[in-house]
């Protein structure tokens, strides 16, 4: 076990510098961290000066090293276009997408769960029917798309819901501004958070109805209904309990493709995330904030894929094996 | 001619006609490829030509709309082009940029499955070490970074107008591990039969065991999930384009028409959006019925990821 979890780590330390060597070489070739202190009115000659002073004419591979060791103390430059540590810019813009995840997560539990164990409890039933259809279809249909109709609808045409921004924001801690306290910022949350579910949901009762079908089929469920339990109880605790592990391990997963979606979803809604401020750096050529943004999400993933396979080390031994021999 | 025969006989045909999902997607997938590929003869305008539209004919509702104009069916989007003309350009973009990207992936996912999976050792668990990495990360991300790193690089103009290669360069190298993992296992699974050893002994070279005799018997599930990849593939680039990463608006996809109509959706035009939106999910949803259809028929044993 040992081993295997220092493996483990090992290993993300290794995509980490591949990672922050990607980041170094886009800031290195493209990016100009003279512009972005001074502007575009300075002589060539001042110009020449402060890159000496800021040590950009030494070799790649000290600029490199320089830069994983600001990296590692939480410096990764300055954002052009806000005249912030770009960690601060990106650490300001993260409770707006943290949010959208976790209403979009909740729905996604409260949908998912119930419509799956239905079409697997009666899978000739109209809803049933009715849920799989649709999971066809949700899958082919992109998720910007869905926002569109959805803003279209409920926006433009019914005006029952606002359709961009987060609306009214409180602040707590003094830097998480949370749009859950309040009543607009809530009746913000709701358009975004039901198009960012739609584009997980089909999976999500796929794979439920699957799992507990597959349960349901095997022999101690049969000798449950042989000893006579009632239907709730063999359905809940018997079945049930024995298809969450593989839906829980997916939802893992799919939490970071999850993350990926919000940059559609934040660009559709203008919602100040962290995926919308991701391409505002590409329009401005914000090459530092792009750079620090990659290595914040390079850092989240490789974190949770981690923390994940550990776990999933600790509870399932085959895994360990798999990786040594 | 004798192979003609042996598919008319085929499971796969009989399965194909007592199916009517994926007869009716067949037809309406090749349909919209005939369409897109005679684009210029089929469409009644040459979008790519300026000199063809007015900016005069702007947001033109379709034809049946009370200021619609007869000349355009289905409108005009809002550099006043015929709308259904720029649709069907646009669907040739998708699918070139789709099918290109396809075989991108294939190539580099194949390739790196048969070595590691036939040869096994060292190469083996350090090109999976790769794949599992490039795994982790969800393809979406990788193609969205990497097309904003080759925007910045090769600046908007130059981007623009290297779109169609390097979007498929993008959605290429961010989505083969699917392709390796697969290709592998099934590897794996061949090379242990007799096939592969009878082979070996009359004196054949790795390389042409691998090619000749290997690679034919992982067709099957290369070709399961080469159908779904390309609906992936699609929309990735609607992704992209939408997000304005992807094609421009000169030359558009269908995902930079979506995008461009969503900026005029709140004046009322919602038919720049809605069309081309359509034809998306209808493109995308026929391709994956097929490729469910062909994954149940020939039911090969695909890595689960």
């Amino acid at each position: 076990m040992f081993a295997f979890i220092v493996r483990r780590i090992i290993q993300s330390i290794i995509v980490m510098l591949v990672i922050s060597l990607v980041g170094f070489s886009i800031q290195h070739h493209i990016g100009d961290p003279v512009r972005d202190l001074v502007g575009e009115r300075v002589t060539p000659a001042e110009r020449e000066e402060i890159r000496d002073r800021l040590g950009l004419n030494d070799p790649f591979y000290i600029q490199y090293f320089r830069f994983v060791k600001n990296a590692c103390k939480g410096d990764l430059g300055l954002s052009f276009f806000y005249k912030k540590p770009a960690l601060e810019v990106i650490i300001s813009k993260a409770p707006a997408t943290i949010e959208l995840v976790i209403v979009t997560s909740i729905i996604l539990i409260i949908v998912s769960i119930p419509s799956g164990i239905y079409c697997a409890i009666y899978p000739k039933r109209l809803f049933s029917r009715f849920a799989m259809a649709f999971s066809t279809i949700g899958v082919a249909i992109p998720v910007f798309l869905t926002a569109i109709a959805l803003i279209y609808l409920f926006g433009v045409e019914l005006n029952w819901l606002p359709s961009f921004g987060r609306g009214e924001t409180v602040k707590i801690g003094g830097w998480w501004e949370s749009g859950f306290l309040t009543w607009d910022g809530l009746k913000h949350l709701v358009l975004p958070s039901i198009s960012l579910s739609s584009i997980m949901l089909p999976l999500f009762i796929r794979l439920i109805r699957a799992e507990m079908m597959e349960v349901l089929e095997t022999e101690y469920i049969q000798f449950a209904w042989a000893k006579g339990l009632r239907r709730e109880r063999v359905w809940f605790i018997h079945a049930f309990k024995n298809t969450l592990l593989p839906v829980i391990t997916v939802f893992g997963v799919q939490l970071g493709i999850m993350f990926a979606f919000t940059i559609l979803t934040e660009t559709v809604f203008q919602w100040q995330g962290m995926g919308f401020m991701f391409l505002e750096a590409v329009e401005r050529s914000d090459t530092s904030l792009l750079v620090a943004y990659l290595v914040v999400v390079g850092v989240i993933f490789v974190l949770v894929n981690t923390v994940v396979d550990i776990i999933y080390g600790t509870v399932n031994p085959m895994v360990r094996i798999a990786g040594t021999k | 001619m004798k192979a003609w025969s042996r598919f008319k006989k085929s499971y796969l045909l009989y399965s194909f006609k007592h199916d009517p999902i994926a007869i009716f997607s067949s037809v309406v997938l090749s349909i919209l490829i005939t369409i897109s590929l005679l684009a210029p003869v089929v469409a009644p305008y040459n979008t790519y030509d300026t000199s063809t539209f007015d900016i005069m004919d702007a947001e033109t509702p379709p034809s049946w709309m009370e200021e619609g104009n007869k000349n355009f069916i289905l409108g005009t989007d809002i550099q006043g082009r015929c709308l259904l003309s720029t649709m069907i350009y646009g669907l040739r973009v998708s699918l070139i940029i789709g099918c290109g990207a396809v075989l991108v992936q294939a190539f580099i996912g194949i390739l790196m499955g048969l070595f590691s999976g036939y040869l096994g050792g060292k190469l083996d668990s350090f090109l999976m070490r790769i794949t599992d990495i490039q795994f982790s990360i969800p393809y979406l991300i990788v193609a969205i970074f990497a097309s904003a790193i080759f925007k910045l690089a090769f600046g908007v103009g130059r981007y623009e107008e290297l779109a169609v290669p390097l979007l498929i360069i993008i959605i290429g190298l961010s989505h083969w591990p699917i392709y390796a993992r697969t290709v592998r296992a099934s590897v794996l699974g061949e090379k242990k039969k007799e096939y592969v050893e009878a082979a070996r002994v009359i004196g054949l070279s790795h390389w042409p065991i691998m090619y000749r005799h290997v690679l034919p018997n992982t067709m099957t599930s290369i070709l399961v999930i080469s159908t779904i990849q390309v609906a992936e593939a699609v929309m990735s680039e609607a992704a992209l384009s939408f997000l304005g990463l992807g094609m421009p608006i000169t030359k558009p996809s269908l995902g930079s028409l979506i995008r461009s109509g969503f900026e005029y959706i709140f004046s009322g035009s919602w038919w720049i959006t809605f069309f081309p939106g359509v034809l998306l999910i209808i493109f995308i949803l026929v391709i994956l019925l097929l490729g469910d259809w062909l994954r149940d028929v020939l039911n090969p044993k695909l890595y689960k990821g």
